[in-house]
């Protein structure tokens, strides 16, 4: 398989780099509004944006055809501002199906999700129609505005240079979205986090929507041609909502999106003139070679956010279950340790020695975490108590029985409640809390129970006859 | 030229159903509107209206492997409509489960997890269209249908399998509207009292993708979610009754099906499922503009209404507070007032009424009986008009004293907040504001402003 592998990439051409240095100027294009989409919780605002799209691009091609036809625009400056009238068309209609949304938002008094399905799915409608009606005049494929072509885009050069035209223009957007995003960051952020705050800072957040709206819709169009309608959501999205996971500040958010998004478009392309191939020609289906790289990118993003919700250092799920399964640990072999200092104290004090009840799988695993300290040892086909072991149990039952004193005197509770709620915040006390709850209670030497309190040793005793 | 305006004799042969596929098509896209109407209402209360657009999208991937598969075991049975259909079902609910996923176990909220998902699922069935067509049977696939919706073209068996689908979705709608409207409304509430909040839940969503995957072949995969979404929409601005709002919604859905079936078949350029939708919208916005709940003509002549009251109030108000510093404060006011005359001036310094403003504004008060001219330029309260007056007063006095003692408002101040509310206040509340200020509970009581009263400075002025 992964000579298969190799052996496609051998194939690689500088078409096929072309490919991926216009994915990737795309991509990252587009993540840089979803950044901002994402914080505002406006995700689906791109989706909108994407379908109205359409009846803009038609409208705007009308209108040029027509100036044409009037003689006010020539043939040569109609050719040439093709993309302008693509980017001026979705960004005037995107402004307005945001104005609409709100419109009908505010009129139906309906929540924001109905009102943006309402408006979306008219105007999508309506330049459906539209490019049916005028197929003929129009230069306009619904499947590739949908799809988006990448691969017959970068045929597409600049004159004299190897150069796609697609990746100049993704390119200047992109700069152009860095751009904005380096000088307005600071008003980005406060009217996304605060918009409130922002209105007194002279920042009007209809002003900032509405710009925000507007570039992102420039991008959208400007990423159409090479990977379609639907999957610039992907590359809005995707990428952002990894960043998402991944790291917390919104400065870095826009760092690591970048760099998703660039790796999910390398990791697209080389996907797609692979993956299809290896898979199914296994199937049984002969013929197939590649697939679309767009969808792949798409699907990249989709992989690359799914691997990150599971292994993100900090908020992947894998980390999260390591953690919490390492306290449950931590937590039962405190409270063995607890067990077995209480057993000593009855033994000293000639009474009945707490039962140590099941040893099921997770106090198992307490038990050989505890040995591995060095906190307890098997004597007699039990467990004891190591010098170590018992300064740390010592330590416990301090935290415990101070709690236990501590929840006494200042909260009503009869005396047999108060174990319970110092048996679960026993793990958390530390020295510094001990000393002060300690000095609040003028140093008891006794719990409401009647129970000595250990005192606070700095280091583990002799080994003593336990 | 096929594509111009139809003459008559087709506009009967369309309008009278003669055509078979008309009528079979009409059928059973109208079945789907109105299912379509039943699930968006409670999509619309849950929150929920975009969750057709995820599923509507994630589809695309399961029509394209539901095709690879069924080519893989058998070569030529790939355009099974019931086959991709399964499979379009199958992978709506996986991006439904999807998105649930995210939004619980990650901290994507859910506006991302839905786009992420929607666009992925899409990638996912764009690359297996790819592949589709690189196969030798793909080409005769016309998988195409599914996005944009080809209504005109079903055949008889497509049609009935919308039509059962539809009529399935409507049914287990009605026998469950009562849980549904309950986990709507308060799913805590019905948890505790031991309905099964998320097998209901999946059910509503089950209900949604079923919509999504029987209305693929008709309005087609990016449009579908229009069926879902306007017709509850438009029906939230005739009603505040759940109950109605189905029922209407239904309808509207009904109804933009038939229009948008009849005037795609008239003009055979214009796509069915974009004219549906496009019907749906037309309602919506004859919805928002006369609906009788919150359209704008609803809100406007409620507007027109309650302004025309709050400025007779004001006129009534401003007579009063002339008059009263020349009644005998021993005996009963309500007499006292039809006996004074006010001038036009001495109100106009009162308030900010221009002349035609405030002629206009007695005009009406004149039509209602509550002031009659006197005199060249001023006027008097009519019996009516002076009892009117004193509930007006006395509202607003009761609350300006009710915020001065219980919210501890300065006496400079309450007199704005009372005039937003003296309009308001009912009889009863003006009854019980008084027990709890003055423990005097006679209609006739008048208290004293609690504020100096500015008087009108307009030499002459007097009875």
């Amino acid at each position: 398989m992964i000579r298969e592998f190799l052996q496609v990439l051998e194939t690689w051409s500088s078409l096929d780099t072309w490919i991926v240095v216009t994915s990737v100027v795309a991509s990252m294009s587009c993540a840089i509004p979803g950044v901002f989409l994402l914080v505002r919780r406006q995700s689906m605002l791109g989706d909108t944006l994407s379908h109205t799209a359409l009846p803009g691009i038609a409208l705007a091609f009308l209108t040029a055809i027509w100036l044409r036809d009037r003689g006010w625009l020539d043939d040569a400056t109609y050719v040439n501002s093709r993309h302008l009238i693509l980017v001026t068309g979705a960004m005037l209609i995107g402004v307005l199906a945001s104005f609409l949304t709100e419109t009908v938002q505010k009129l139906g008094q309906v929540e924001a999700n109905a009102a943006l399905g309402v408006v979306f799915t008219s105007l999508f409608a309506v330049g459906l129609l539209m490019v049916r009606r005028f197929a003929d005049r129009i230069d306009l494929d619904p499947d590739c505005v949908l799809y988006g072509t990448i691969e017959t885009t970068v045929v597409d050069t600049i004159a004299g240079t190897p150069i796609p035209r697609a990746a100049v223009i993704n390119g200047a957007v992109l700069l152009l979205n860095l751009l904005l995003t380096v000088v307005f960051f600071k008003e980005l952020r406060l009217s996304a986090f605060d918009a409130a705050f922002a209105t007194t800072m002279g920042i009007p957040p209809t002003v900032m929507h509405y710009t925000l709206t507007a570039v992102t819709a420039a991008t959208l169009v400007a990423a159409f041609e090479s990977v379609g309608s639907i999957l610039v959501i992907a590359m809005m999205v995707g990428p952002v909502a990894t960043a998402r996971l991944l790291t917390d500040g919104l400065r870095s958010m826009v760092v690591w999106s970048l760099l998703v998004a660039a790796v999910a478009a390398i990791v697209g392309h080389v996907a797609a003139i692979t993956l299809p191939g290896i898979l199914f020609r296994r199937l049984g289906f002969a013929t197939v070679t590649d697939a679309s790289t767009a969808g792949m990118t798409a699907v990249a993003c989709g992989v690359l956010f799914f691997a990150a919700a599971l292994f993100g250092p900090r908020y992947g799920v894998m980390c999260r279950l390591v953690r919490r399964t390492r306290l449950a640990i931590q937590v039962a072999g405190e409270d063995i340790l607890g067990l077995l200092y209480r057993g000593e104290e009855a033994r000293a004090a000639k009474e009945m020695e707490p039962p140590f009840g099941r040893v099921g799988r997770l106090r198992r695993f307490a038990i050989l975490w505890l040995r591995w300290k060095g906190e307890v040892s098997r004597v007699e086909r039990t467990w004891r108590l190591t010098s170590v072991g018992r300064h740390h149990a010592e330590l416990l039952v301090r935290s415990h029985r101070l709690w236990e004193t501590y929840m006494a005197k200042h909260f009503e509770l009869p005396d047999d409640h108060l174990h319970e709620t110092a048996e679960r915040v026993e793990h958390f006390i530390d020295q510094d809390l001990r000393v002060r709850i300690a000095a609040e209670l003028a140093a008891p030497s006794r719990d409401p129970h009647g129970r000595e309190i250990p005192t606070e040793l700095s280091k583990p005793t002799t080994p003593s006859a336990g | 030229m096929n594509d111009g305006w139809p003459d008559s004799g087709q506009i009967i042969r369309v309008l009278a159903l003669q055509d078979y596929n008309t009528r079979v098509v009409l059928l059973g896209t109208t079945l789907l509107g109105i299912a379509g109407g039943f699930v968006g209402v409670f999509l619309l209360l849950r929150r929920r209206s975009l969750t057709a657009d995820v599923v509507s999208h994630a589809t695309f991937p399961g029509i394209a492997l539901a095709f690879l598969i069924c080519e893989a075991l058998a070569p030529g049975s790939g355009k099974s409509t019931p086959a991709l259909l399964s499979g379009a079902f199958a992978t709506g609910i996986l991006g439904l489960i999807c998105t649930t996923l995210i939004q619980r176990y990650t901290r994507v909220k859910e506006d991302a997890a839905q786009a992420l998902v929607l666009s992925v699922f899409f990638g996912a069935g764009v690359c297996l269209f790819t592949v589709i067509q690189s196969i030798p049977a793909g080409n005769s696939a016309g998988l195409g249908q599914f996005i944009y919706g080809k209504a005109a073209s079903m055949i008889a068996a497509d049609v009935r399998l919308i039509a059962w689908g539809s009529l399935a979705v409507a049914v287990i709608f009605l026998l469950l509207f009562k849980e549904l409207t309950l986990i709507s409304f308060d799913e805590e509430f019905a948890a505790a009292q031991g309905w099964p909040v998320v097998l209901l839940d999946l059910l509503l969503l089950g209900m949604v993708t079923s919509v999504t995957v029987i209305g693929l072949q008709s309005v087609g995969m990016l449009l579908v979610v229009a069926l879902m979404v306007i017709p509850a929409t438009a029906a939230r601005c005739w009603t505040h009754n759940l109950r109605s709002m189905a029922l209407i919604s239904a309808a509207i859905g009904g109804w933009s099906a038939i229009l948008g079936v009849l005037l795609s078949a008239l003009l055979p350029r214009l796509a069915a499922g974009a004219v549906i939708v496009l019907a749906g919208t037309g309602m919506f916005i004859v919805s928002i503009l006369i609906g009788t709940r919150s359209g704008i003509l609803a809100r406007a002549i409620h507007r027109f209404r309650r302004d025309r009251a709050i400025a007779r109030d004001h006129l009534l108000r401003a007579m009063f507070e002339a008059i009263e510093p020349r009644c005998q404060p021993s005996a009963d006011l309500g007499e006292q007032l039809p006996l004074h005359a006010v001038r036009f001036a001495e109100l106009q310094a009162n308030r900010s009424w221009s002349p035609a403003r405030l002629r206009k504004l007695v005009r009406r008060a004149q039509r209602l009986g509550l002031v009659v001219e006197f005199g060249d330029a001023g006027i008097k309260l009519t019996e009516r008009g002076a009892d009117a007056a004193c509930r007006v007063v006395r509202n607003h006095r009761l609350w300006e004293i009710y915020l001065i003692e219980f919210a501890d408002r300065s006496p400079s101040r309450v007199d704005r907040d009372a005039d937003d509310i003296e309009h308001f206040l009912g009889p009863e509340i003006a009854g019980r504001l008084e027990k709890l200020l003055t423990e005097r509970s006679s209609p006739a009581f008048m208290p004293p402003s609690p504020h100096v009263i500015p008087t009108a400075t307009v030499p002459g002025a007097g009875p």
